[in-house]
Parts: structure tokens; C-alpha cells; sequence
């Protein structure tokens, strides 16, 4: 076991690929991702590491090259953001089609307009319905640790996927943290190395992304990836396993955080998790039965360990840093389905937006909502309930005023 | 420079596209696509953009005794760059024997080529990709059903350029001059072929097998469906857009032009116009004059400016000659 280093989280990436002995890497610039690309073009140009780094010339193109690269064989890491993830959109559900098993890093950023540059999860979630795996960090150890079970997992023949490992703009990209590397030997032990069934070569013809002409084959093919997508639960748990044996981390699809007694509990994921924690611990203190339940995995959606978290609980919330505009949180959707044929499940179950644009949520905020799990009348049922506050709004009005919009806001 | 193929003689005869195939009869970039294949031989990943050669792969079946690669409509390039990056880098690092390289060619039409992944084809040429690329040009994007795309010559008739009184001459827009942009990225070599000149056209493959970098092909294809004649007439409608100095064939070396079939007398444009139905509304009910005038002026600009450039003689259409001189 390596000594444990000081780095950011788009270092922690950079290193996980550097630990998968990753092949390719196709690039492309964006805030707040650049920094994992340039370290990653260091490193190959200094020679410490032996991988091939291209700079394509858009995502698009560079999720193209990342997905038919893996089909003829390489290990692929490539890594984006926001507006850089839905440029390149329409690869993703074709890398998933395609079954190139790779890994994509996306650094958070809130997708314009307007643009900005801090985080929220409206750009990974677009990709929920892709065929991509969904692994989400909240420190920059997780970050590290999720690529590897990643790769793991996604080249595992029962599964062979792509996967997105998710981390927050500027809360982690760009914080530094305690890291513990692996050893080259760890790495090997736990990672296989990366071979494709029917990679091109001389020889042997093989046909990739042909057309389908009818619904039936097309349902089919689809179906294939939800079976082998939802086997990879297993496939992660089974990593976690022998990654815990190896580092003595342990990694889940879903953690609880004090959740055995608890009656009110908060379902989170990502950076503001570690905020969150420190809410429940703090209530914990004054006698209030709080507790977390933060999602790594988003896809496959963990329906069955959601519900054996949620269960018989007295009220939860879904803390959502993300709008599907219109309804309100998409993990509030995912976990009300995942309860609503379970018989004892929590009478109350609260929507939480906040965090959108990285708009920070204080302490106070998460103990706030807690509060409502105690009073669940006070809050309108079904309805999401936006995080504001009062200096926030304060500011807004100013920012209005000096950009000369009059009347009431 | 050497070269094996002199006369059609020389034709190989591997066949690497098998008949049954599912294109409309007559179609001009499956005829390319065969000779093309022939040239290069087996070893061969065809990483294709959506048109109407994607759906030679049905699943399951494949006409093709190679392998391919659908990528997206904006991205084969960036889909070749992949694969020639992996077996690169996995040759380099001594996980795949040298044995098992391919060739790496590019096929699109030309919606792909000179409109949507315009981007993408710059891109890897300007990063000096070791590839092919072969664009089938008809002048439309004709799987959708022949609308206008960058590659629309002035006067056609498309679905979305449709001539009608208001807009008597169909598209009013030039062809986008795809050689010159893709030549003022410096390629190795950048060709234009006809499925009418085979010969030519094997040559031009043969002399770019020798560069490493970009190989860049631009055939026209005529599209009996799209452009409206009938499909035994194909290689003569090739035939007539060279002979008429519509499609100009010619190659360029490190960006150094030269023409490889010049046409001693040019014949008029209309000879070539005529036979099609996208240029029918030239013609009847009331002859478009100034279109088709207009139309013969640009060809005959372009071969005055190669045979001052070339030293070429090229005998202007009579007709034309004589305007001139009013």
C-alpha cells in the first residue's frame, strides 16, 4: 500500500487512470475537467506513464474515438463537463449500443443557460437513460476508487459497458484531499488486464453498429444492455469485495450514515454529502434520530438497497442538485418508484432541489430540512421545495436593480 | 511514377463486395466503393457517417468482405482516429502483433463530408491521421430523400430547393469547394475520381498507398434516384460531367495540384444537364438561358485559370467562345 498523498480530485483521476494502465486517451479541453487532461499529457510526455493522448477537436469527436478505440482493444479513459458531455450526447447512448466498455470522468458543471461554471448534476443525469454506468464521488479518495472499480466492473463480460464517474466542479475537482494511491501489484490483482472478444484486427471482419430494420431486433438489443447493466449490481458488489480485501476500503452503491435507528433520513448524493453527514451528526447531539442514505451507484438504479434503506423509516428526503424542469428532483422520481410497492415505507417522502449552479447549502439548510421530516404537514406534499435563502434572495434583488429590471421579481 | 494499373487489364479481380447488396441499381458510390475496396485489398476497417452506405450493414448481414465501423453522421473521422490510435498504441506497447494492423478508411457521402462532419474530417487531416477517406458525392443528401446539401451545385433541383416561379432555377447557391478547403490543410495526397475513370482512379489509390497521413478521395456518384436518369446510364453521366469539365479530375500532393484527365475539346454543360431530371426545370417549359449560361461560365472559368496555371490546352464549347468575344 502506497502512503497516502495531498491532491485534488481531478488528480485522483488522473492517477486512477494512470493506475488502470490505461491505452487512450482522447481529449478535449473544458472547466473544470482541463486540469485531469493536462496532468494526464504531462505524465505521457515525461514518460512515467505509456498511454497515447489526443486532442480531438469536440467532445463529439472525442466520445467517438474513446468508443471505437475500446473496440479495437485499448483501455480508454477520457474524461468532460456540462456543455461538453451534451455536445458529445448522441455518442453516449452509441458507446453503450456498441458495448465499448471505457470510462468517462465528468467533472459537474451546471449546464447554461446561463452558464456558469460551478456544479450541479443536470449534466450526468441527462446521460441516466444511456447505457452508461453511474458512479458518483463524494471525496476525492471516492474519485480514485470509483475509475478503478469502473473499469472493473464495465469490462467484466457479463457486463461490458461503459461507466461515467461523476465528480463535483470545484468542490472536488479543485480541493485538495488526503488520496491513498495502490500499488502497481494491487492494481494488477484487482484489475485483469483489458481484451476485447471481437476487436479489429487483420483477418477477422467483424461488423460494429450495424443498422436494425425492425422494432423487434431493436428491442431486443436494448434489452440486452438493461439486463447486463442491472447484472452489473452484482458485478460491483463482487469488486467491492476484493477492492476492500486489497485497500481495506470499503465501497457501496449506497451508504448509510447512522442510519440503524433512524427515523428520519436524508437520501444525497455527491460532495454535499460531506456537509449533510455533519448535519446528522449535529442533530444526532440534540437527540433527533437523523441519517443519510448517500447513492453512489445511479445506474443501475439500486432500487432493492434503497428500499431496504428507506423502509419503515418515519419521513425521508431526497436532496436533488439537479431540476428536471417541470416535475422537480430525478432522484426523488427514481426512489418514490423504487418505494411505492413497499408496504412499510415512510408516510412522507420530501423533494429537496438545492445546490443548482454549485449554490451552497449551508448546514443550518440540511438541519432545516430535517425539520420538515419532523413537521412533514407544514410541506406540501408531491410539490419539490427549493432551497433559498434570505441573503441569497437579497443579493438577487440587487443584481436586478443594478441590471435596471423594475417591478416585482 | 511505376504503377501497375495502365489499362483496364489490370483490374484486380478480388472481389470484396459481394452482389445482393441493398442500394438503389445504378447507384455511382457503390461502383466506387467496389474498385476502391479492390485497390486496397482485405485488410480493411471502413468507419462509416450516415448515409446511404450504412445501410449496406443490416443486421445481420454484411455484403462486405472487411470489416466496419459505424460511427455517427458528424464523427467517422474522429471514429478512424480511434481505431488507429488503439492499434497503434497497442502495437507500441506489445499487445498486438504488427501482423494484425489494418487500414483505416473513411467512407461518407457527402452530407457527412462537406456539411456536418466538415469539423471532424479537418480535425484529422490537421492532426496528420494516417488514414483514407472516400466521399461518395451526389450532390444531395440523398437517403433522406435528396434535399440540398453544401455539395448542391447552382441549379439543381432538390426537395428543399424546389424550383418554382418565385425561384425559377432551383438551388441558387454554389457547390462548396470541399478539395480546396481539405487541400489548404496539406494533406499527403487529395484526389478527385469518377466511377467512369478506373483506371485513374486505381492509379490515384495506388500512388496515395505510398503516403502516410490523410488520403483523401472525392468521387462523384451519380444517384439515378436523386438526380433522375435512368440507372444503366450511370457511368455515362460520369463520363459527360468529366468530358463537360463539371468534374474535374485531378490530385494534389502536399497541396501541389494537377490535373490527370484534361479534356481537349470541352463539350457544353448541357449535354450533361439534359440527362438529368434535377435540371429538367433548365429547360422546359422555357428555356432558363442565363442559368445554364451561367453554369457553363463557371466551368469554363475554372479550366481557363488550370491552363494558365497547368499550361493545358483547352478548347472552350464553341458557343460560349463566342459570347466572349461580343
Amino acid at each position: 500500500m502506497r502512503d497516502v498523498e495531498m491532491m485534488t480530485g481531478n488528480t485522483a483521476a488522473a492517477w486512477a487512470a494512470r493506475l488502470a494502465d490505461v491505452d487512450y486517451i482522447p481529449a478535449y479541453p473544458i472547466t473544470p475537467q482541463t486540469e485531469i487532461i493536462e496532468t494526464l499529457a504531462k505524465w505521457i510526455n515525461e514518460g512515467v506513464m505509456k498511454a497515447k493522448l489526443v486532442q480531438l477537436e469536440s467532445e463529439h469527436s472525442m466520445l467517438t474515438a474513446a468508443g471505437t478505440a475500446s473496440l479495437a482493444g485499448a483501455r480508454v479513459f477520457t474524461s468532460t463537463s456540462s456543455q461538453g458531455l451534451l455536445y458529445g450526447f448522441e455518442m453516449l447512448y452509441n458507446i453503450a449500443g456498441w458495448r465499448a466498455p471505457m470510462v468517462l470522468v465528468n467533472v459537474s458543471r451546471a449546464v447554461a443557460a446561463p452558464i456558469t461554471l460551478e456544479p450541479d448534476h443536470n449534466d450526468v443525469l441527462s446521460a441516466r437513460d444511456s447505457g452508461f454506468m453511474q458512479f458518483h464521488a463524494e471525496r476525492c479518495q471516492d474519485v480514485l476508487d470509483l475509475v478503478l472499480m469502473a473499469y472493473r466492473v464495465s469490462e467484466d463480460r457479463r457486463v461490458m459497458l461503459p461507466s461515467i464517474v461523476n465528480m463535483d466542479g470545484f468542490y472536488l475537482s479543485f480541493t485538495r484531499e488526503p488520496v491513498g494511491l495502490l500499488d502497481k501489484e494491487e492494481v494488477a490483482e484487482f484489475l485483469p488486464p483489458y481484451s476485447h472478444p471481437q476487436a479489429f484486427k487483420a483477418r477477422r471482419h467483424v461488423v460494429k453498429g450495424p443498422a436494425v430494420i425492425g422494432g423487434h431486433l431493436y428491442t431486443f438489443f436494448k434489452h440486452n444492455i438493461h439486463e447486463s447493466i442491472t447484472r452489473a449490481a452484482q458485478v460491483f458488489d463482487e469488486a467491492a469485495e476484493k477492492f476492500q480485501s486489497i485497500t481495506g476500503r470499503k465501497l457501496e452503491a449506497v451508504e448509510g450514515f447512522l442510519l440503524d435507528d433512524a427515523e428520519y433520513v436524508l437520501v444525497i448524493t455527491n460532495s454535499f454529502t460531506t456537509t449533510a453527514k455533519r448535519a446528522v451528526v449535529k442533530l444526532r447531539e440534540k437527540g433527533v434520530p437523523a441519517g443519510l442514505a448517500k447513492v453512489v451507484m445511479l445506474r443501475p438504479f439500486p432500487a432493492k438497497i434503497i428500499v431496504e434503506k428507506l423502509k419503515n423509516r418515519k419521513a425521508v428526503a431526497v436532496f436533488d442538485q439537479n431540476i428536471s424542469q417541470g416535475f422537480g428532483g430525478i432522484i426523488y422520481s427514481e426512489t418514490a418508484a423504487a418505494l411505492y410497492h413497499v408496504k412499510n415505507r415512510p408516510e412522507t417522502l420530501l423533494s429537496v432541489v438545492g445546490g443548482l449552479g454549485g449554490k451552497f447549502t449551508t448546514l443550518e439548510e440540511f438541519e432545516y430540512v430535517f425539520s420538515l421530516l419532523a413537521n412533514p404537514d407544514k410541506v406540501g406534499a408531491g410539490k419539490p421545495l427549493f432551497l433559498f435563502r434570505k441573503d441569497e434572495l437579497r443579493d438577487v434583488e440587487r443584481a436586478m436593480k443594478l441590471a435596471g429590471v423594475e417591478g416585482e421579481m | 511514377m511505376e504503377t501497375r494499373f495502365k489499362t483496364l487489364r489490370e483490374f484486380p479481380l478480388d472481389e470484396y463486395l459481394s452482389p445482393g447488396a441493398t442500394m438503389c441499381a445504378g447507384c455511382g458510390g457503390m461502383i466506387v466503393l467496389r474498385i476502391f475496396h479492390k485497390a486496397l485489398g482485405g485488410n480493411v476497417v471502413i468507419v462509416n457517417a450516415a448515409g446511404c452506405l450504412t445501410l449496406l450493414q443490416v443486421y445481420p448481414y454484411t455484403p462486405l468482405k472487411s470489416s466496419w465501423m459505424y460511427t455517427a453522421f458528424a464523427s467517422a473521422p474522429a471514429g478512424a482516429q480511434g481505431i488507429r490510435d488503439a492499434l497503434d498504441i497497442l502495437m507500441e506497447k506489445g499487445k498486438l502483433p504488427q501482423g494484425e494492423d489494418l487500414k483505416v478508411v473513411v467512407l461518407t457521402g457527402d452530407g457527412a463530408a462537406y456539411d456536418i462532419g466538415l469539423q471532424s474530417s479537418s480535425g484529422a487531416i490537421e492532426r496528420g491521421l494516417d488514414f483514407y477517406y472516400l466521399v461518395y458525392d451526389n450532390e444531395a443528401y440523398g437517403n433522406t430523400g435528396f434535399q440540398r446539401s453544401g455539395a448542391t451545385p447552382f441549379g439543381s433541383s432538390t426537395t428543399t430547393t424546389p424550383p418554382t416561379n418565385l425561384n425559377p432555377a432551383g438551388y441558387s447557391g454554389m457547390k462548396k469547394d470541399l478539395f480546396e478547403i481539405w487541400r489548404s490543410h496539406n494533406p499527403p495526397y487529395l484526389a478527385t475520381i469518377a466511377p467512369s475513370h478506373v483506371v485513374d482512379m486505381l492509379r490515384k489509390i495506388e500512388t496515395a498507398s505510398g503516403f502516410r497521413g490523410p488520403k483523401l478521395f472525392i468521387s462523384l456518384s451519380p444517384c439515378p434516384t436523386g438526380w433522375g436518369f435512368d440507372p444503366s446510364e450511370t457511368i455515362k453521366l460520369s463520363r459527360l460531367a468529366v468530358e463537360c469539365g463539371v468534374w474535374p479530375l485531378k490530385e494534389a500532393v502536399y497541396g501541389k495540384v494537377r490535373h490527370t484527365v484534361v479534356p481537349k475539346v470541352l463539350k457544353p454543360v448541357e449535354e450533361y444537364l439534359r440527362r438529368q431530371n434535377r435540371y429538367a426545370h433548365l429547360f422546359t417549359p422555357t428555356r432558363q438561358e442565363e442559368a445554364i449560361n451561367f453554369i457553363q461560365e463557371k466551368v469554363n472559368e475554372y479550366w481557363l485559370k488550370v491552363s494558365a496555371t497547368e499550361g493545358h490546352e483547352v478548347i472552350k464549347p464553341i458557343n460560349l467562345a463566342e459570347k466572349q468575344t461580343e
